[in-house]
């Protein structure tokens, strides 16, 4: 059997994603090939752990990421190779390639997979409805193309591995008029709370109803010499900055403490603070995820505790 | 600039999820759906873009009348100059027949760019709108946060992490994957919404239902037990108090 990695990398590394597949690939068995695209990237690819072979597309064109050229010399490389088994990390670079390459090859797209089985028939299992609900799916035919969500293996497994072969290939398509151009790359500017370095958070989801209810759970932060972070809804409607957003697209958090008020807990949360080395939960929806990752969960109106908690306290 | 918008109605987020008798799919008898909210989201960017160029907004949606009229209607009152429901009785669609009867109307429209929602929670087989940037061989961008018109080309601001974010200059047509507007989804008034509801802005499209063609096929599903690696509290709010400043106490904090 053959795997094919997309090898992510952003500002001269690879993410923790890269070396998660590449775990991933490794328990499936067989051949583990990966693929590096970008440019003046030849000593980075030969730092990869973990694979077998290392496919290097080295062009001035991809020199940053770019969603429809790395798209397309991924999806190539996957079309000429025939792997059984492409793995796209489900992140900002993957999501862009994972239907091109699945619609050019003319293979099944299996997205939020949390595990593959490939003994015997082609199986997945995938965390669906902000994952509420685990799927298991059976899949036409021996291969498919698969958008793995973080988690889906440790990344430790494969990061001390020496490397393997590594194997320069020009681009397979043309890379000149592309619609697409790289303009820039953006650091966040630093706010007046570093949600990092904190020993204590109070994290508020979508239960927290409005942004004037923010008040009694910064009353709670205070009480506790916490600081406030939130998840995805809450900065979406601006009610906090984007420093205090914790998951996928904004900050891993590792505190003591992490107070999780009216957070469901969709995989792209848990990613950024199931790290935390106390994780206590409130939700008043016994099925929310986030109890599968906390170490105390309570289930309630988060409005009838925060007063309760902030008396004793204080 | 005339844009496309695709709307999909996603089960409640904040809703109790219930399985259906064999535990293969949810039980969709009782469950509530909304508008997917990063939908949401596109529309609002949509908007943002009418206002600063000119243009139309159309939006498209698909799924029964009662969970998509509402939909479209609402967005009809926030702005959208047009309206189209493809299909009326259409049951429950996997991403690629969505993406496929998407594709065949956006085809008609003569649309100068699509936007759509980054992801919804139920796109088992891939994110519709990068299947539809795939079905039109179009260029794409997704994970949009930010979007500024340029002569013939748009300027977007893709998200990576930890507030990391990169531009691109994207020629038109092209589809983007919308993670967060430049603000707030707009409210509207219910009045303007009825008064949406009473003019003829919704169009229907007659779609045949698509014969699944994902390759999926969907042997189980459960809801993870509650609390599997959690100390659940029990009591009340005054209990649930006391133990958590004890857990706190104990990992040295309050």
């Amino acid at each position: 059997m053959d795997t094919l990695v997309f090898a992510e990398h952003l500002q001269g590394s690879f993410t923790d994603s890269t070396y998660e597949l590449l775990a991933l690939a490794r328990r499936l068995g067989g051949n583990v090939n990966a693929a590096v695209i970008g440019s003046d990237i030849e000593d980075l690819a030969g730092t990869l752990g973990g694979a077998d072979t290392i496919v290097v597309v080295d062009d001035p064109a991809l020199a940053a990421f770019n969603p429809e050229g790395h798209a397309a010399v991924f999806a190539a490389l996957a079309a000429e190779r025939t792997p059984q088994i492409v793995l796209v990390p489900y992140t900002s670079q993957g999501m862009e390639v994972a239907a091109a390459t699945a619609s050019r090859c003319g293979l099944p797209l299996v997205s939020f997979t949390q595990e593959i089985r490939a003994d015997g028939g082609l199986e997945a299992t995938c965390r669906l409805y902000a994952g509420k609900v685990e799927a298991d799916v059976e899949i036409d035919g021996d291969r498919a193309v698969f958008a793995v969500l973080s988690g889906a293996a440790s990344a430790d497994d494969r990061r001390a591995d020496g490397a393997g072969v590594v194997e320069l290939v020009a681009s397979p398509v043309d890379l000149s008029g592309l619609a697409v151009s790289f303009a820039g790359l953006a650091e966040p500017e630093a706010g007046d709370v570093d949600i990092t370095a904190q020993d204590v958070l109070v994290a508020v989801g979508r239960g927290i109803e409005s942004e004037d209810n923010l008040e009694e759970a910064q009353e709670l932060a205070d009480a506790l010499g916490a600081a406030l972070a939130a998840s995805r809804p809450i900065i979406d409607q601006g009610w906090l900055p984007k420093d205090r957003q914790v998951g996928k697209s904004g900050l891993k958090v590792t505190p003591k403490v992490y107070l999780a008020l009216g957070i469901s807990g969709a995989p792209e949360h848990i990613e950024g603070m199931r790290d935390a080395a106390t994780i206590i939960a409130v939700n008043s929806d016994p099925q929310a995820p986030i109890f599968g990752v906390a170490h105390y969960g309570w289930v309630g109106d988060l409005f009838d505790l925060i007063p309760e908690l902030v008396d004793r306290l204080e | 600039m005339n844009i496309a918008v695709l709307l999909r109605a996603v089960p409640d987020p904040v809703e109790e999820l219930e399985l259906n008798e064999d535990e293969t799919d949810l039980d969709r008898d009782y469950l509530g759906y909304v508008l997917n909210e990063f939908d949401d989201h596109a529309l609002e960017e949509a908007l943002l873009l009418k206002e600063e160029v000119g243009g139309t907004v159309t939006v498209l949606g698909l799924g029964t009348a009662d969970e998509v009229d509402q939909m479209l209607y609402t967005a009809v009152a926030k702005g959208a100059d047009g309206a189209e429901r493809l299909g009326s009785d259409l049951g429950p669609l996997d991403a690629h027949s969505q993406a496929g009867l998407f594709v065949e109307a956006l085809r008609q429209g003569g649309y100068d760019l699509v936007l759509s929602g980054v992801q919804a929670s139920d796109e088992l087989d891939g994110q519709v709108g990068m299947l539809v940037a795939a079905g039109l061989d179009l260029p794409h961008v997704s994970v949009v946060v930010a979007t500024t018109p340029a002569d013939g080309a748009l300027r977007v601001t893709k998200e990576y992490w930890g507030g990391i974010t990169a531009d691109y200059d994207i020629r038109l047509p092209a589809v983007l994957g919308i993670q967060a507007a430049r603000q707030a989804p707009r409210y509207v008034a219910v009045a303007r919404i009825r008064q949406a509801q009473e003019s003829d802005s919704l169009t229907e499209i007659d779609v045949d239902p698509p014969a699944p063609s994902s390759g999926l096929r969907v042997t189980a599903v459960r809801i993870p037990e509650a609390g599997e690696g959690a100390a659940m509290i029990e009591g009340d709010e005054e209990a649930a108090a006391d133990r958590i400043v004890e857990i706190l106490a104990a990992a040295g904090v309050g």
